[in-house]
């Protein structure tokens, strides 16, 4: 079991959590389709795994079966190489944060913290050292004796939090814990979150279907869709190197060319032919026909000569949306008018609407991504 | 100030009624029960060897069909959080049925159902038990427990519906047994309404008349039934009055008495709900 913060070290990330590995894990209720559907993943020791997708994508019900509030249907789920699958969630030894907080409203801020350390029969002075501990690494120190009540939902969920790391888990699971507060708030607790696994080094799995976070947060993060792994990898990884289109259209904007690719190796769309470079087809894409061919906005220009390693296609200014920092050009592409985008930085010309213009991209930032 | 002095003029309405039909009458009683100045009626109470023996039937009654209330009520009231809405109309019309029922109807059928030969005894009798619940104590708490039984469904169904159930998640995630959840987490916030429902029963019992009188041994008979016998055979109404006060002096005190144990428990309920509102905002 790994040991609680240590606060002599404070730097040094301490990599002591749980492998957590998902192995063909299945959850059916019966319906349509299972809810979980054949999930296979290993979350290393000290990583912070974020599941990432959209409402009803399966990642809530991965969360509660690693935490043991569902049963599997079929396949298994192993820590450190032990098999869990059949042990009841109390005895998983992990810390769990809900949206809802979840804090015992008739125990004060010490009382919930020490909730699992009596659980677990600790003695009455290791278990105040402890909490005064972990109080003061949330920043709580002195509101020991509120009730929850009397906190503010930023403060109830760094308690929750408290709570949820004081007793040394395997794992720390999180299950949209930020959905509750307001924007400003969510950027604060998203820096002590990060901190605080930092400081832990436990195992963190986080569930959102907000893309942002889960890019500033996660080492890894599993993209679901449809109780299915979409893809696994970096932040870096799911944007730059998307594999199926729901990646990349799920994390951050896309222009997509839906069509299929010739024999010769380049790309048709409409009356284009675009050269393709190998390194940018997805290996998903290699294997399958169905593909398309995507470019973020932040990749397309809409000036200048189009250079010898790029594609282009024509289109039509359809609106200019004034974002602060940039603006974004709402593009319609090729002759059907595809709904499309590119971002205009600060120096870019002043385009209007209802100009025709030629849209351009380099050939490397393009990506060929399965669609099925 | 004029908005509250308004807010006044609409209970005033209430109060007047409340003020004729209540409290004059119970300075009338009051002033009987100490006629002539005397506290001769209240002395007589403790000495007459039956009002004390009376009250103690009447407590230990009351206090029976509570247990049996709050017994039968929990895993009731706790079903009914658990169910689709559909299921749950059917449960809250099923314990409000005897609520519907004429008194006089409800108190015979029970006279029919636990007297010699019926189906109750006849069911005993099948293992070699004459057991005849018409005319003791116990038929009579089964009686009131039934009617009694939505005064503590009610309260209890709507503080544990309150509470937040993945909280019991949580206090599993963090190590507890769900047997252990339940007490650590879920019990002490249905206290509350675990509390009102022991007030309520337990008040109501106290004042009981007809089910006792019908379904009860005339030798064993409670408060309601005493006063009855002041008031309208002996027309003792100085008695009847010093009785009355006796009573009601005594469960003021209980509801006060289990008001505070039960102020702060409810004030915690009334803090457990807030940040669950605040979730859904």
């Amino acid at each position: 079991m790994p040991t609680l913060i240590s606060h002599t070290e404070p730097t040094a990330p301490a990599r002591t959590g749980t492998q957590i590995r998902l192995a063909g894990v299945t959850k059916d209720y019966g319906l349509a389709a299972p809810a979980v559907d054949d999930v296979s993943l290993t979350i290393e020791p000290g990583e912070f795994m974020t599941l990432l997708g959209p409402s009803g994508s399966g990642k809530t019900t991965t969360l509660n079966l690693i935490a043991g509030f569902e049963t599997l249907t079929a396949g298994s789920i192993a820590f450190d190489g032990t098999d869990v699958s059949n042990l009841p969630p109390h005895k998983r030894n992990l810390g769990m944060l809900f949206q809802n907080y979840a804090l015992f409203p008739h125990l004060t801020v010490a009382q919930n913290v020490a909730y699992p350390l009596r659980e677990r029969k600790l003695a009455k002075p290791e278990i105040a050292r402890k909490v005064a501990e972990v109080l003061e690494l949330v920043q709580l120190t002195g509101r020991d004796n509120h009730h929850p009540a009397q906190l503010s939902g930023g403060q109830q969920q760094r308690v929750a939090l408290a709570r949820a790391i004081v007793f040394g888990p395997n794992a720390l699971l999180l299950d949209e814990p930020l959905g509750a507060l307001d924007r400003n708030l969510r950027g604060t607790l998203q820096a002590e979150i990060h901190r605080i696994h930092r400081e832990v080094g436990t195992t963190f799995v986080f569930v959102t279907h907000d893309q942002e976070e889960a890019m500033n947060l996660s080492d890894r993060i599993a993209l679901f869709n449809n109780g299915r792994i979409e893809q696994v990898g970096t932040p870096e990884d799911l944007y730059q190197r998307p594999e199926t289109l729901f990646t990349a259209t799920f994390l951050g904007d896309s222009n997509v060319f839906d069509a299929s690719p010739a024999p010769d190796g380049t790309f048709a769309w409409e009356d284009n032919i675009w050269t393709v470079d190998r390194s940018t087809v997805s290996a998903r894409a290699a294997a399958g026909d169905h593909v398309a061919l995507v470019v973020r906005p932040e990749d397309v220009r809409l000036e200048g000569a189009v250079p010898a390693d790029a594609n282009a296609v024509t289109a039509t200014i359809r609106d200019i949306e004034y974002m602060g920092a940039y603006r974004t050009a709402v593009l319609a592409l090729g002759h059907d008018g595809v709904a499309g985008r590119a971002r205009l930085d600060a120096l870019a010309a002043d385009f209007r609407p209802g100009q025709a213009v030629t849209a351009w991209w380099p050939v490397a930032r393009q990506h060929i991504v399965a669609t099925l | 100030m004029q908005a509250k002095a308004k807010q006044w003029l609409l209970v005033l309405p209430a109060l007047a009624l409340l003020a004729a039909v209540l409290l004059v009458p119970l300075g009338r009683s009051l002033k009987l029960s100490v006629a002539g100045g005397s506290l001769e009626h209240y002395k007589s109470l403790f000495t007459d060897g039956v009002t004390l023996t009376v009250l103690a039937r009447t407590a230990a009654t009351a206090a029976v069909v509570t247990l049996i209330a709050v017994l039968l009520g929990y895993p009731y009231a706790y079903l009914m959080t658990r169910v689709e809405p559909r299921l749950r109309g059917l449960l809250m019309v099923i314990v409000l049925v005897p609520f519907w029922t004429s008194v006089m109807a409800r108190n015979f059928a029970w006279v029919i159902i636990l007297q010699r030969g019926g189906p109750v005894n006849s069911f005993f009798r099948l293992f070699g038990w004459d057991l005849v619940l018409y005319q003791s104590v116990a038929g009579v708490a089964i009686a009131m427990s039934q009617v009694l039984l939505p005064f503590m469904v009610l309260p209890l169904f709507s503080a544990l519906s309150g509470i937040d159930r993945r909280l019991l998640l949580a206090a599993r995630g963090l190590g507890s047994h769900p047997v252990r959840a339940f007490w650590k987490v879920y019990w002490p916030l249905s206290r509350g309404g675990v509390v009102a429902g022991l007030i309520l029963v337990f008040t109501l019992s106290l004042g009981f008349y007809v089910t006792p009188a019908l379904v009860g041994a005339p030798q064993q008979s409670l408060v309601a039934q005493l006063l009855g016998q002041r008031t309208t055979q002996l027309l003792d109404f100085e008695g009847a009055g010093a009785l009355g006060m006796l009573v009601l002096v005594v469960t003021l005190a209980l509801v006060a008495w289990a008001n505070r144990l039960g102020g702060t428990i409810s004030a915690i309920g009334l803090v457990a709900a807030a940040p669950a509102k605040g979730a859904r905002s």
